[in-house]
């Protein structure tokens, strides 16, 4: 099983969810988050000074897949989260050692 | 047909009749009920305008001011900032009651009022003819609280998010009992050194309170700043309002209740009152605009919070003016007022580096020393004919109508409001410093104030 983590601008969310539908990937868990790569921030100026907004707002998604669907799936993440220009965003994706279904105790890719 | 007709007409002669008999001369005593009833009427109109302005004014403290300096602080210190201006609600109410309105409009000496209306004692439904003469004294007394409540609450501005409840209660307690009775006495009590209209020794024209609620807390709110010192990790952090919008809804309440703060201090529901409406109004539009336009040119993009700050700083500065000056003039004042004030809040502010959080000097204190000195320029007899010679006829006001005498009078005003602003706030933050403490110990202001003070969040959206 495979973990992957990709981090892609808020705007495209709901372009990357429905696209992820699609292909019939149906667990999904959404967090805000706020970080930078190489993408500056912007300046403020409140009160006569000026302060360097450094964190962005971002969108990171989390899914674990079984390994033979990981390559569609990072290649439907990509068409879908991509505009060419910095702030895009990262994919992540590592080993997965065991997932466990609450409801019913399955394990392994039965519970994924 | 015929036998209607004549019922009819002998209907209509009875009627006739008996109108002619029941008709007779107003005699003496059906005249002066007449002349009483109509007093009356008017005193009602007078006191329903009144009771709304006291309305308002309390509408300003909360949740106007609540709200405008409650979004200005960061997420973790909300609650903690509004407490201090609803505390001020609770506490400075029974302050006022029991010896706050009779040391400040009992009559006395130049400076403080005596306890004759400790109490309430001689408050009640009949009017008081020299602060008055329609109105319930009571309803005096009501208005006269609610400034009594905002005044202290906007000093609050300046130690926020760093200063403890019991040390907050404490200072301004007495703070309202040692600076602004006392100010308010000068200004607007019998007998007063600046009263202008009851033959103070300095007349200094105060409409609405721009050196008695104003000035004494602008400069209060400086001298604590200072002694307080700043907020740990200011200025290298860069503390953003958490919620412009509830600022901005507090600013607009503020605008709205101003109303009732200067047209309110004309007493009455007549045409003074209609003046200082307008008058108020077109100060707080100019003053937007004059802050926008400052800060659009200098910084780059206009910003909600200077349009905001802007408009209060209008209203501020109109607030000694806004019974004696004509329209055009509070169109002047007003722009003055943004532009001075914005320089003192973003350049002067960050040259002498001190951590006045929310402006309150900045704004109250330079805004009200402006406005108070503008009013000596600006004041005219053709509003309000305050100044009267031997035989009753209106003398000159202020400069533009012939009185440049007018702004001295109104530089001592403003002189001693910042004397014992500064003077009576030190020793008392000494006081309150050396028996219950002023500052949060670091790990409560790191936490903040809302849970390390009063255990709760402003916020847990679940």
């Amino acid at each position: 099983m495979t973990k992957l983590e990709a981090v892609i601008q808020p705007t495209k969310l709901d372009a990357v969810k429905e696209a992820l539908i699609a292909i019939g990937i149906d667990g999904l868990t959404v967090l805000e988050v706020r970080g930078h790569g190489r993408q500056k921030g912007h300046t403020e100026f409140y009160r006569g000074r000026e302060y360097s907004i450094d964190l962005l707002p971002k969108v990171k998604l989390e899914i674990v897949l079984r390994d033979e669907v990981v390559d569609e799936v990072v290649k439907t993440i990509l068409k879908a989260a991509q505009t060419g220009k910095i702030g895009d965003g990262k994919i992540f994706l590592s080993r997965m050692d065991e997932a466990i279904r609450i409801r019913n105790e399955e394990r392994g890719a039965d519970a994924i | 047909m015929l036998y209607r007709a004549l019922r009819y007409c002998c209907f209509l002669l009875l009627l006739f009749c008996g109108l002619a008999l029941s008709a007779q001369t107003v005699s003496s005593p059906q005249l002066a009920d007449l002349q009483r009833q109509v007093t009356e009427a008017r005193g009602n109109a007078d006191n329903a305008w009144m009771l709304v302005s006291s309305a308002l004014v309390l509408l300003m403290t909360g949740p106007g001011l609540a709200l405008f300096y409650g979004g200005l602080v960061r997420k973790k210190n909300v609650l903690s900032t509004m407490m201090q201006s609803f505390a001020m609600m609770a506490i400075v109410t029974v302050i006022w009651g029991i010896v706050g309105f009779s040391l400040a409009f009992g009559p006395g000496n130049s400076f403080i009022g005596n306890l004759q209306h400790l109490f309430l004692h001689g408050v009640g439904a009949a009017p008081d003819l020299d602060y008055a003469p329609t109105i319930p004294f009571q309803t005096f007394m009501v208005y006269q609280l609610m400034f009594a409540i905002i005044t202290p609450a906007l000093i609050s501005g300046a130690f926020a998010e760093r200063m403890k409840f019991s040390g907050m209660v404490v200072f301004l307690s007495l703070w309202s009992l040692v600076i602004y009775s006392p100010m308010a006495h000068m200004v607007w009590g019998k007998g007063g050194l600046l009263n202008a209209s009851l033959g103070g020794r300095f007349p200094c024209l105060d409409f609405a309170g721009g050196t008695v609620v104003h000035v004494t807390s602008g400069v209060s709110a400086l001298v604590c700043a200072l002694y307080l010192g700043k907020r740990k990790d200011f200025p290298s952090e860069a503390f953003h309002p958490h919620s412009m919008v509830l600022s901005f809804i507090g600013a607009c309440m503020l605008w709205v209740g101003w109303f009732g703060f200067n047209a309110g201090s004309a007493l009455s529901a007549g045409s003074l009152a209609t003046s200082a409406f307008v008058a108020t109004h077109f100060a707080a539009a100019a003053a937007a605009i004059g802050w926008i336009a400052a800060e659009w040119i200098l910084k780059g993009y206009p910003s909600a919070l200077g349009a905001i700050s802007g408009a209060v700083a209008g209203l501020v500065a109109i607030t000694p003016a806004s019974g004696f000056v004509d329209p055009m003039s509070a169109l002047l004042i007003g722009l003055i007022a943004g532009v001075f004030c914005f320089i003192m809040v973003t350049k002067v502010k960050e040259w002498f580096g001190y951590d006045d959080s929310l402006d309150a000097f900045g704004v109250h204190g330079a805004g009200g020393t402006l406005g108070a000195i503008l009013t000596g320029i600006f004041a005219s007899r053709l509003i309000n004919p305050i100044f009267k010679d031997a035989q009753g006829n209106a003398t000159a006001s202020g400069l533009i109508d012939g009185n440049g005498h007018q702004v001295l009078n109104q530089a001592v005003g403003v002189l001693i409001a910042w004397v014992l602003a500064a003077v009576g706030t030190f020793v008392l933050l000494k006081l309150v410093d050396l028996t219950v403490g002023l500052r949060v110990k670091e790990e409560a202001e790191v936490q903040g104030l809302d849970l390390a003070l009063h255990g709760e969040e402003g916020y847990s959206l679940e």
